[in-house]
């Protein structure tokens, strides 16, 4: 059963301090949602948890599966089934989108896979997520509209295969018609159907869902909300806290942080 | 200075057949001033007498022909005149030339292969004459290796129509020393390739250059080098543009990885008063992979006419982005893996531009094996 379990943690940017103690713990099988105002460090948490170099944990721990992720590089991270679905996408000339994945897939999985079978998951992957099959040859994220970037996030998620997946604003700047599209995926991730009724009975995977609106949770229902402001949480409830949100939005929150 | 007197550039005003007519250089000149002289084994002082041998060796296609000729042959010498010491020396210097002449209208079914080998015993010169006549198309190849102190001019004549792609390897032992000059003379509507490799020898400082004898030519200059510890990779670029509407573009990478590995690239493109319409752009990228590397790049545009339908040029040489390392690291691909992608990224374009595909595939296998060291 993966857990990620994060306790007390800080984190910096240089001098500056931006999470102030996070205390959060995902269980296979949940679906949390981070939802909170900009600049309430959201994404330093999706950014500290995958190891980019710019992000100093000055305190705390974060335990997956029980090993101390914070131990591990960032290629180790991933490879002990952490999956961050990055706001923006890293644009990287001269590799193709088919080259980069079938290094990650080898990488993940520690053998590379067959051809073939690579062929056939990656053009079922893009038929899903209504990716032109041509994109396999681009390079990566390179000339790809937001909305085209999102949808290769997720088709990495679906191809990798992670235990946890932090989607970091993976709703944001996407027309209606590829939000649908990008939660079809991330409830199949979920080991949901297309429907996205029943959360909690599907897959061994648990998901940490950072987002600034509520829209994606029409269609990606959380077990649990957490309220994000002054680099913690501040609130904690169930899906009725997002529509509260939704009516309210996080002016008490931002008021009580400051 | 008459009242005719033309704005001159400043860039490449010099040019004679006689060693005399050039000072021995001291470091301090602009040309020069990139180059360890101490390295170059007396090429640039007179003192490296030819006692050494470059074998060259020709695979033609069948419809090529191929002619080893003596100093008086009229066909040498005709299109460049050597521009520095070095080349007037090795022009001075040189034995025996090698003429391939593809005829009008001919296609060459195949490349041509010159294969230049070093075999040590000192300094060696050299001489080259490349001719498409009209309408002829050919690929040559140009495959350096071995041990040599080797000075030569290579002269790349494109009749009108013709297209010449050349792909010149420069693959030496580490303790080679190779200083070369690349003519290219385009006719009306001429086509020109060029494709630079240079990855092996001690110091290698390769001046291509392209004039122009009427409207309508077309010059692509493409160059890849990786630079390693101790090595001295120089590139040294000019593009004249003295006709109207002719076009040029250069693109040259480098890699930079180990101590004291230097690359220098000099991009200088001169449109004249009289070249309207000229449309030309130059780039060099280095990435620097290691501390203690350096690379130098200095493009110099000077345009002497209003009138032109394009002219730019661009320069930038930094580290690995961490950003895509850490973009590729992020879904598992440990760093070393994800530093060979990205470096092969940066290459890519350019490998994809070398359209015989033995010579890509070798090419590619160089660039992979350099990675690995």
């Amino acid at each position: 059963m993966p857990t990620l379990e994060i306790r007390d943690l800080h984190v910096a940017v240089g001098d500056k301090e931006i999470l102030r103690g996070v205390d959060l713990t995902v269980r296979s099988g949940e679906t949390h949602a981070i939802m909170g105002p900009n600049g309430s460090g959201k994404s330093t948490l999706a950014y500290a948890l995958a190891g980019h170099p710019k992000y100093t944990i000055t305190s705390g721990t974060v335990l997956l599966d029980g090993e101390d992720l914070l131990e591990m590089k960032v290629d180790e991270r991933a490879r002990a089934g952490l999956f961050l679905a990055m706001q923006y996408p890293v644009e990287v000339p001269g590799v193709s989108v088919s080259n980069f994945l079938r290094s990650a897939i080898t990488a993940v999985r520690g053998e590379a896979p067959k051809l073939r079978e690579f062929a056939k998951d990656l053009k079922a992957g893009m038929d899903a997520l209504s990716i032109d099959s041509a994109f396999a040859q681009r390079n990566t994220n390179e000339g790809f509209s937001g909305g085209e970037k999102k949808r290769h996030e997720i088709l990495q998620l679906e191809l990798l295969k992670p235990k946890i997946a932090i989607l970091d604003e993976t709703d944001s700047g996407l027309d209606v018609d590829a939000l649908r599209v990008v939660s079809e995926g991330i409830n199949r991730f979920r080991g949901l159907d297309g429907e996205g009724e029943g959360a909690g009975a599907g897959a061994d995977t648990g998901v940490l869902l950072i987002t600034h609106y509520t829209r994606i949770l029409r269609y990606v229902k959380p077990d649990f909300v957490h309220v994000f402001a002054g680099g913690r949480i501040v609130e904690e409830g169930g899906p009725e806290l997002a529509e509260k949100l939704e009516n309210e939005g996080y002016e008490a929150y931002t008021k009580a942080s400051a | 200075m008459g009242l005719e007197t033309k704005p001159l550039s400043t860039l490449h005003e010099r040019s004679s057949y006689n060693v005399a007519d050039f000072a021995v250089p001291t470091g301090r000149e602009e040309e020069w001033r990139f180059t360890p002289l101490s390295r170059l084994k007396g090429l640039h002082n007179g003192t490296a007498a030819a006692s050494g041998t470059v074998d060259v060796t020709v695979d033609a296609a069948p419809e090529v022909t191929v002619e080893t000729v003596g100093r008086d042959d009229a066909r040498v010498g005709k299109a460049y005149v050597p521009a520095d010491r070095i080349s007037a020396q090795a022009y001075a210097s040189f034995e025996k030339a090698t003429v391939i002449t593809v005829p009008r209208e001919v296609v060459a079914s195949r490349p041509t292969v010159i294969t230049l080998r070093g075999a040590g015993g000192g300094a060696a010169y050299g001489h080259i004459v490349v001719r498409l006549e009209a309408m002829a198309e050919a690929v040559v190849v140009l495959d350096h290796g071995g041990s040599a102190v080797y000075a030569d001019n290579v002269e790349f004549v494109v009749g009108d129509g013709a297209t010449l792609k050349v792909v010149s390897l420069q693959d030496w032992d580490d303790d080679a020393v190779h200083v070369s000059h690349h003519h290219a003379q385009l006719a009306k509507d001429a086509t020109f390739r060029s494709f630079v490799v240079t990855l092996g020898g001690d110091l290698v400082r390769l001046s291509p250059s392209v004039a122009y004898t009427a409207p309508g030519g077309d010059a692509d200059l493409t160059g890849l080098y990786f630079v390693d510890a101790g090595q001295h990779l120089e590139h040294r670029l000019l593009v004249e543009h003295t006709v109207p509407n002719c076009r040029s573009n250069v693109t040259y990478k480098g890699a930079l990885q180990g101590e004291d590995a230097h690359a220098v690239w000099i991009g200088d493109v001169i449109i004249r008063a009289e070249a309207e319409g000229t449309d030309t752009y130059e780039l060099n990228r280095n990435l620097i992979l290691t501390d203690g590397a350096r690379a130098d790049s200095v493009p110099n545009l000077e345009i002497l006419t209003g009138e032109v339908a394009g002219a730019g040029h661009a320069s930038a040489s930094g580290r690995l982005d961490d950003e895509h390392i850490f973009y590729l690291q992020a879904r598992g691909i440990p760093f070393d893996e994800a530093r060979r992608l990205v470096i092969h990224g940066f290459f890519a374009q350019l490998l994809e531009k070398i359209e015989v595909e033995e010579i890509r595939a070798r090419v590619l296998a160089a660039v992979e094996a350099e990675l690995t060291r």
